[in-house]
């Protein structure tokens, strides 16, 4: 009776999660394609915002969860994430990238293994990396810890950067002790300032073809294109099919990091999150939990910052400023650090309406208003209000909204700091436990009080 | 480390109803059948008893103070030993030098015969000496029970793959609800089963000390550091706790106690010892205590 009741409870609660995540996502896409009606899309137009959107909801949903275990549980202030999504690509590039010889004269080449081997290679790059950063950052206090983050992240973009990384030749044969090995690969490197073309097999591709779905993926595109879009539909449904894999994974973290969330492991790292020394004197050593949530976590990072430029065409440092890593946060922040599903949603949320809805907004004003042409500078903006008339100011606004979007994101936070600290879902019992707490034997949902006194044989 | 043999009135039989009767949950028997291992101490006046807790010259300097000065005792198994000192006197590092959460300058804390000094604190933990803290730091955003399934020891789920695993999982799930039976069985001993599912930063001040308590409880120890139970407890709940510790002594429990409150402490402990700026002034049985001048003086704040 009772593991009914169990079940029910959690099939209560997935169904209230499901329902407001559904929601939310709902809400996102009916605007956007409201939007994109506004705007005249045709078909095309509409399925390329939609897989935008949707492209950018799944790696900031992903990040957001990999920042979730490492703050919202483990309470690990880490503001390296974006150094950690770089080694990933840049790992994946090294190791899948054709050899030169294919590539531009310009370009670095790589040791040409299948992508898979580099995914699998760069999630493990990741890890080690936030091994090597965890192992004397977390004997540090907190905000130690997140300055040693901020600084191994720009180190790892000035890597990327340096002209000693940008090449090297590989010989041709590599003795070892006992064998010999003949690389592939030619010249080797990061590529310098210039970054690396991802000239490697199309993810999308390589999956499909692994699980030898790739003729008839070829097929439906062949349909769309004699039914619905008559020129050129694969990169549309490229796009399209590449989200929905991200939406995929997005489903893999979630569950992986519930999973982890929810047991005794859980309990442990949201202990330490709390108070270590507690933790501590209760026997649990805490150094070893830290430490495999943030290989985990980084190692998670890694893989979001693959899946995020795999399907980008190229990759230059630039990319892996910072201010992703800080994209992350308002993401976890507006969503609710702690919660799963609340880091999910804050992701969405953030990639819909802070990180891709100014442009819309923009968009959206300038195609119902005919409002020509805004000031090219500040001081003619201004100059407008001489003879009272705001428009050039609110033209030009509009017209920078895409600088603007920071701080929109600043107001957004402060607003949230001030009326909201805990998020969305933050502050919510997402018990960490694998199985129901309720008294053994108890009718009814844990946290009804008269269950909890009578006992069994009422 | 103590003796298994449970004594006929204590054991409880395996009565399916017994977690039912709400009122005597607290009882004796219920209990006994949850911490089944303790077992009954031979009786407080046995002659010489075995001291699972020895300190032997422990020392502490923080830059050119010194808080705690060769410091030596030892806790006798069964026992309620309390440790009692004006501000200052080197209570709290005392007790923090024993659980690791501070490392001597000088000297050995030895427990069950091993010599633990300078272990990690969750070494010590796990090898059965648990401690509370002086004010009660409860994991705030995690419920009661969150909080009391965190304690116990050994639990397979805290492995990360053995927890995300499919095939291993069900059996972290079956080590969870057999542990859960346990936590109920102590909540209800301590009497704060009602708030299981609170946060445990909704408690109040001594809400937190019966939990901080039972936590502790669930690591399995052999000896209970307390480190003053009792400040900021109401007469009410003051007397509630010292009828748990009373109760848990005839378990087989061992505790140490750091209090303010000397007449608590006379009352309630068969052996007090008594700290002052950083050394032992005198160690024996209350009465020996209350007749020491010495004492008294170091309580009225006179020379000694």
């Amino acid at each position: 009776m009772s593991a009914s009741d169990v079940r029910a409870r959690f099939r209560g609660l997935f169904e209230r999660d499901v329902t407001l995540v559904l929601a939310v996502l709902g809400a996102l896409y009916v605007a956007y394609i409201l939007a994109g009606v506004v705007f005249g899309y045709g078909l095309r137009g509409q399925l390329n915002s939609i897989a935008n959107l949707t492209f950018y909801i799944g790696v900031f949903g992903m990040l957001a969860l990999a920042l979730n275990l490492h703050w919202g549980y483990t309470g690990l202030f880490n503001i390296g994430i974006v150094g950690f999504m770089g080694i990933g690509i840049y790992v994946t590039a090294l190791v899948s990238k054709p050899p030169v010889a294919e590539g531009g004269a310009a370009q670095v080449g790589g040791f040409g293994l299948p992508l898979v081997v580099g995914v699998v290679a760069g999630v493990v790059a990741a890890g080690l990396f936030g091994l090597l950063v965890a192992l004397p950052a977390l004997r540090l206090r907190a905000d130690y810890l997140a300055i040693v983050t901020v600084a191994f992240s720009e180190i790892v973009r000035f890597t990327m950067m340096s002209r000693t990384f940008q090449t090297f030749t590989v010989p041709d044969t590599i003795d070892l002790w006992l064998f010999t090995i003949d690389p592939t690969a030619d010249t080797v490197g990061l590529g310098g300032g210039g970054g690396l073309i991802l000239n490697y097999t199309d993810p999308l591709e390589a999956l499909l073809r692994t699980l030898f779905l790739w003729e008839p993926y070829l097929g439906f595109v062949a349909v769309v294109e004699r039914t619905l879009i008559p020129n050129n539909p694969k990169p549309v449904i490229d796009g399209l099919a590449y989200g929905v894999l991200l939406l995929i994974g997005v489903g893999l973290f979630y569950l992986l990091l519930s999973r982890t969330g929810k047991s005794p492991f859980g309990r442990v790292l949201k202990a330490i999150r709390e108070d270590e020394d507690v933790a501590n004197a209760l026997g649990k050593d805490t150094d070893r939990f830290k430490l495999t949530a943030f290989v985990l976590g980084a190692a998670l990072m890694g893989l979001g910052g693959i899946l995020w430029y795999s399907s980008r065409g190229s990759i230059t440092p630039p990319s892996f400023r910072p201010n992703i890593t800080f994209f992350i946060w308002i993401a976890l922040i507006i969503g609710g650090s702690g919660s799963n599903t609340g880091s999910f949603l804050g992701g969405a949320i953030f990639a819909g309406v802070l990180y891709e809805g100014p442009r819309y907004f923009k968009n959206l004003v300038q195609a119902a208003f005919d409002l020509g042409d805004a000031p090219r500078n500040f001081g003619e903006a201004m100059a407008g209000f001489a003879s009272l008339d705001p428009m050039p100011f609110i033209l030009y606004t509009l017209d920078s909204v895409s600088q603007l979007r920071l701080v929109i994101m600043g107001v957004v936070l402060i607003w949230l700091m001030h009326n909201r600290p805990e998020g969305l879902l933050g502050h919510r019992k997402e018990t960490a436990s694998s199985v129901d707490l309720a008294r053994p034997g108890s009718d009814g949902p844990t946290g009804n009080p008269a269950a909890a006194d009578g006992g069994e044989n009422q | 480390m103590s003796e298994t043999d449970e004594s006929p009135t204590e054991s409880k039989p395996s009565d399916p109803e017994a977690g039912s009767d709400a009122d005597d949950a607290a009882s004796g028997a219920d209990l006994s059948g949850v911490m089944g291992t303790e077992a009954d101490v031979p009786s407080a006046d046995d002659g010489a008893r075995y001291a699972p807790l020895e300190v032997e010259g422990l020392r502490k300097e923080f830059g050119g103070i010194t808080a705690v000065d060769g410091v030596s005792f030892d806790v006798e198994e069964g026992t309620l030993t309390g440790l009692i000192g004006p501000n200052g006197a080197g209570k709290s590092t005392t007790f923090n030098l024993i659980t690791g959460m501070l490392d001597p300058t000088a000297g050995t804390v030895r427990f069950n015969g091993e010599d633990i000094t300078g272990l990690q604190p969750h070494e010590i933990a796990n090898r059965g000496l648990a401690r509370t803290f002086q004010i009660a730091r409860e994991l705030e955003e995690m419920t009661v029970l969150e909080n009391m399934m965190l304690a116990p020891k050994g639990q397979v789920g805290e492995s990360l793959w053995r927890s995300i695993m499919p095939m291993t999982r069900g059996s972290v799930r079956e080590q969870e609800t057999e542990q859960l039976e346990r936590v109920w069985e102590v909540l209800d001993f301590f009497e704060i089963d009602h708030l299981a599912q609170e946060y445990a930063g909704n408690l109040s001040g001594g809400q937190r000390k019966l939990l901080e308590m039972a936590r502790a409880l669930l690591t399995d120890p052999d000896v209970l550091l307390l480190d003053e139970p009792f400040a900021g407890v109401n007469p009410t709940l003051e007397k509630r706790l010292l009828e748990h510790i009373h109760e848990l002594r005839e378990r087989g429990y061992t505790f140490l106690i750091v209090e303010h409150d000397m007449d608590l402490i006379m009352n309630n402990c068969e052996r007090v010892i008594v700290m002052h700026q950083g050394r032992i002034l005198k160690d024996g049985t209350p009465t020996e205590i209350k007749e020491s001048e010495e004492v008294i003086e170091a309580y009225l704040g006179g020379e000694v």
